[in-house]
């Protein structure tokens, strides 16, 4: 997982040095869980060592996203070639699905709760989930109200979203619980409208 | 005390990969963060342990588990009830020292390296070392002082994660001044 920046050098070796055991494990999954308590105590203290190096909320999110970033990154592939044999998606609507369903499945073993489209914007489009696992044991201080720790998972819908080829920005919001807002590249949706009818 | 008993203790579980790809995030953080891997095992070790300090109570709490008589006993609750209540897995005990003050505990697996492989120039970065610090943690607050370390890990080619754990002391609770 830490090797996104690899050099020409180290890739050489990777190959040359002969096959790493890592590259024996098996695709599917073998369903292991852990306890939601340790998922808890882990995420608090990430949040914790975010909070000790930034001096607003926007930065603390920001982190907490980029964090994310690194999630979702490695999340897509695995889930592509387990939940649709290696397809990608290409439409806009199917990627969300795509969210909605297999990743929050992967992620939070269920659904999210509701996926709309803004009335009056046809890029922006809304995840909402009442109650997400990541913000149940956390309580917002009062004098940082605007602060949703769920920022984190914005930060692996924005990576899914890009890595696949649909750039997105998206935001976390209070609002029916927490609200991920995405706002799509207008490029994104222009290309989404030629392929209408196909 | 009545409403304890009411308590809901049960213990919720979650798919591991989040859990798993969360800590890897951090750890990259940390990579990021941090000159060298000296400092990053030095932080992991230091969230570990803020982690232990807060876990022993919702341990104690859920796992009704009473005072350990020994080290013993105190090795065989971690390995079966506590490993295998947060993180699913039940790691064996062995190799406990002639004067039963030291022992290991073997991984067989170990869920916080699924999908990981240490690039070269991170060779003395220990991954999982967050746990040495949640055991160390949460012994410190049942007046247990140990040491923890990781022995072998199979990050780094070894056959097995080993995590070797020696007592060190018990803990006199101090009370305040006048507060007998």
């Amino acid at each position: 997982m830490l090797n996104w920046d690899m050099s020409q050098n180290e890739m050489e070796n990777r190959f040359t040095k002969g096959k790493s055991a890592i590259l024996e494990m098996p695709l599917a999954r073998v369903k292991t869980e852990v306890s939601v308590s340790a998922f808890a105590l882990l995420f608090s203290e990430m949040v914790q060592y975010c909070q000790s190096r930034v001096y607003s909320v926007a930065e603390l999110q920001g982190r907490l996203a980029s964090m994310g970033h690194g999630v979702g990154a490695s999340l897509l592939d695995v889930l592509v070639m387990r939940e649709k044999n290696g397809k990608r998606e290409t439409k806009v609507l199917n990627i969300l699905l795509f969210i909605k369903v297999n990743v929050w499945k992967a992620l939070f073993g269920k659904e999210a709760d509701k996926l709309e489209q803004a009335n009056d914007d046809d890029k922006t489009y809304y995840i909402i989930e009442k109650d997400p696992v990541i913000n149940a044991y956390i309580s917002v201080p009062k004098e940082n109200s605007t602060l949703n720790c769920a920022a984190f998972t914005g930060g692996i819908v924005e990576a899914i979203l890009t890595h696949s080829g649909f750039p997105a920005k998206v935001t976390v919001h209070w609002h029916k619980g927490t609200t991920l807002m995405i706002k799509f590249d207008a490029a994104v949706i222009a290309r989404d409208k030629t392929l209408d009818g196909r | 005390m009545s409403r304890q008993s009411n308590r809901t203790t049960d213990n919720k579980k979650m798919n591991s990969e989040l859990f798993t790809l969360t800590y890897g995030a951090l750890v990259t953080q940390l990579c990021k963060d941090y000159e060298n891997d000296e400092e990053v095992n030095k932080q992991l070790d230091k969230m570990g342990y803020n982690i232990g300090v807060r876990l022993i109570e919702d341990f104690l709490a859920r796992s009704s588990v009473g005072r350990c008589q020994d080290f013993r006993e105190t090795a065989d609750v971690i390995a079966k009830v506590a490993f295998k209540m947060y993180l699913g897995i039940t790691p064996s005990v062995t190799n406990w020292s002639p004067a039963g003050d030291e022992f290991s505990l073997i991984l067989e697996s170990n869920p916080l390296v699924d999908f990981v492989e240490l690039p070269d120039n991170h060779n003395t970065l220990i991954y999982s070392n967050l746990l040495c610090g949640v055991l160390r943690g949460a012994l410190e607050m049942v007046q247990m002082a140990v040491d923890v370390r990781f022995a072998q890990d199979t990050l780094r080619g070894d056959n097995v994660t080993e995590i070797r754990m020696k007592f060190i002391k018990r803990i006199e609770e101090n009370l305040p001044a006048g507060d007998e």
